[in-house]
């Protein structure tokens, strides 16, 4: 299936608009597997019909990494950078699948002077469901049992924890919870910059601690909805030798695979 | 009649009460050493946070068993203390049990209550002690927990037991002296607790008893004199200042990590001169970030102070729990030793710091430290009183990156990465929506 991906200006320069903005973020542009997160939810986008469209190559870093390693210099750089591609355009509304950009988008960029409402895809995937867009059917996921993982930044940091329990309810599937889940959800390790450096020294990586946590609940899907966590996750789980039987998806995937897209 | 021991009482509580003022004056200059920072935005939504989160205690849930002790705890101590009205008026009227003949069979309800939580309180002590010696709870045996805040925990839970002992023994040997029909030992009740002392006074001659009843009565309220000095020098500050604590507590989503209202200036002033409202003078910070307790907020400087160290933080840390040196504990503690080494500076230099070639940096908190916190919010979600270590730490890490260039290599490369094609890894920009076609 070719992907519609319409640019914020290749719309402009035909007069037209977009009802929403999809922040793709950089893992959803460079990282491999993230990339597929990033066309689960374009294909589903599609499906629907929804109106999107992209920065593109006017997309820049959010610069949470570089807010959260310390430099506040290069983070504003960044974020005014950002607002001002958007403002050019008029954005209003922006989603996004990475929820470190999602935070920093809707909670710090307002201090700069970018006010958006912004959407991580979980909410938004919840939202086309509600208005009646997009329909969802177990299929192949029915009875499966699957845990999620909370990403921080969307569940802590911005107390969003229904979204995507409800998208995955949806498959008809078996929620299952692992032991820290929700505001007690154990971060996968990655957060804070810590994506780009080793670990400091200590007894285990974060990843694995969290790892084990979801292979208690024995699952066969661990469910994510950030590109950082499903790194961290798909790593843990490499590391226990278990990449055949538990596979980690982002919730879009499940979906966009649920309604064979 | 003599006028001798109230004259000693009145000194006593002069005393008590002014070399408590002294100090909470010392812990709130202490405190504003700190920055300034605006949070008292959204008075009625603050108001209600407090009572939910500090009266209500709310976040304690998590812990059933915990929260349950802690509340009876909370609650005796609220309780008891009502008699403290009594006890001065007394002190000072040399009266004794004012209250009594005025209130009568509510007199007798009301001690009959305080004693039952007296009761409670102290097998709740007893209990928090076997937990934390006895059953050695994990997070009260950190490393951080070595030396005075282990003997500060202990000394709590002992001050207690004792103040709740002689407050029983007071009254079991005053009931002793009611019913033999001593004057002015009227009748005041039935004392449903303390009678289980009489064995151990009974035999008493009605003089030594006597002794007994005032040495109870005096060391009591000396007692919890001395307790309430004691308050500054321990962890239990968190009775007084978990409430302001929690009235200015961060009410954004945790997410939101401040932007530095300096840095905009300059990022303004490079890439939209023309933007910037000229207003006001653009001064530069003298400073990016934290190194010591003098770049801190005073909001942060109060979190110090309100920290009892119960480790409820560190116990979800992922950096921690992966055992990493990272304590969030630790960095609260940190805060407040090296709070309180500038303030004893001050006090010691008629009022002025003298440079004393310390910081927070390094000779409290490493920079391992800093690095190893993936900024979860775990800590600051757990914490019951709303402390925000994260803020601390991110207030480090700027100084680090932003004075000292001191980033992990890997964390350098990231960022020129970003700044050289705004992305964290080097891929060229102009690849972004490779993706489409792939």
């Amino acid at each position: 299936m070719k992907l519609e991906v319409p640019t914020l200006a290749s719309l402009f320069a035909e007069g037209k608009k977009a009802s929403v903005v999809f922040w793709v973020g950089c893992a959803g542009s460079f990282d491999d597997r993230a990339k597929k997160i990033t066309k689960a939810f374009v294909k589903i986008m599609n499906h629907t019909q929804t109106s999107f469209a992209v920065l593109g190559t006017e997309e820049s870093c959010s610069g949470d990494p570089a807010k959260r390693a310390g430099n506040e210099f290069l983070f504003q750089t960044q974020a005014l950078q950002n607002i001002t591609a958007l403002d050019k355009y008029g954005v209003t509304k922006i989603v996004t699948t990475c929820p470190h950009c999602f935070n920093t988008l809707k909670n710090e960029y307002p201090e700069l002077g970018g006010n958006y409402k912004v959407m991580h895809h979980t909410q938004f995937l919840k939202s086309l469901i509600k208005e009646g867009s997009l329909k969802v059917e177990g299929g192949k996921y029915k009875g499966k049992r699957i845990t999620f993982h909370d990403p921080c930044y969307l569940g802590r940091a911005n107390k969003i924890f229904e979204a995507p329990r409800s998208l995955i309810k949806k498959l008809d599937a078996e929620l299952v919870e692992m032991k820290s889940c929700k505001t007690k959800g154990l971060c996968c390790g990655a957060g804070g910059a810590q994506m780009f450096k080793d670990a400091e020294v200590g007894t285990k990586e974060v990843n694995i601690k969290r790892t084990e946590q979801a292979l208690d609940t024995q699952p066969s899907i661990i469910a994510a909805a950030c590109p950082f966590c499903n790194t961290m996750m798909t790593d843990g789980i490499k590391n226990k030798k278990q990449e055949d039987s538990v596979k980690i998806m982002d919730v879009a995937e499940l979906i966009a695979n649920a309604n064979n897209l | 009649m003599t006028l001798y021991p109230n004259l000693i009482f009145l000194g006593l509580l002069l005393f008590g009460i002014g070399f408590f003022t002294r100090n909470i004056s010392r812990i709130r200059r202490n405190i504003l050493i700190g920055k300034e920072m605006y949070r008292s935005d959204n008075k009625s939504q603050r108001w209600a946070y407090m009572t939910r989160v500090a009266l209500g205690q709310s976040k304690m849930r998590t812990k059933p068993v915990a929260a349950f002790l802690h509340l009876i705890v909370y609650v005796g101590f609220i309780l008891i203390n009502i008699e403290l009205l009594e006890i001065v008026l007394d002190g000072l009227l040399g009266s004794h049990r004012l209250f009594a003949p005025l209130l009568g069979r509510f007199y007798d309800f009301l001690i009959g209550c305080f004693e039952v939580l007296a009761f409670l309180v102290l097998i709740t002590v007893i209990v928090f002690w076997i937990r934390r010696n006895v059953t050695r709870i994990k997070r009260f045996w950190k490393p951080e927990m070595k030396g005075w805040p282990k003997m500060d925990a202990d000394f709590i839970l002992y001050f207690e037991v004792i103040l709740m002992l002689l407050f029983l023994s007071m009254n079991a040997s005053d009931s002793i002296l009611q019913d033999r029909g001593i004057e002015t030992y009227i009748n005041a009740g039935s004392f449903p607790i303390s009678q289980f002392l009489y064995p151990l006074f009974d035999g008493l001659s009605d003089e030594v008893l006597i002794v007994f009843e005032r040495s109870f009565w005096w060391a009591h309220i000396i007692g919890i004199l001395v307790f309430l000095n004691y308050l500054y020098y321990s962890k239990h500050l968190h009775i007084l200042l978990a409430f302001p604590n929690t009235f200015y507590a961060n009410l954004e989503p945790k997410g939101g990590f401040e932007v530095d209202h300096h840095i905009k200036n300059e990022v303004m002033l490079m890439m939209y001169p023309e933007k910037l409202i000229s207003d006001n003078e653009v001064s530069p910070p003298d400073k990016f970030g934290a190194n010591d307790i003098f770049d801190l907020k005073w909001i942060q400087l109060m979190n110090a102070y309100s920290c009892t160290e119960c480790g409820r933080c560190s116990e979800v840390c992922p950096a921690n729990l992966t055992g990493k040196k990272l304590s969030p504990r630790k960095i609260m503690m940190d805060t407040r030793d090296r709070l309180e080494e500038v303030g004893k500076n001050i006090d010691a230099n008629k009022g002025v710091f003298k440079d004393d070639n310390k910081k927070l940096l390094n000779n409290y908190i490493s920079a391992e430290e800093l690095w190893a916190c993936t900024t979860c919010n775990a800590c600051v979600d757990a914490c019951p009183i709303a402390i925000d270590p994260v803020s601390i730490i991110m207030d480090m890490r700027q100084y680090l990156v932003m004075e000292q260039s001191a980033a992990p290599q890997e964390l350098n490369a990231m960022m020129s990465n970003i700044e050289n094609n705004g992305a964290p890894w080097p891929f060229s920009n102009k690849d972004r929506l490779q993706w489409v076609s792939e």
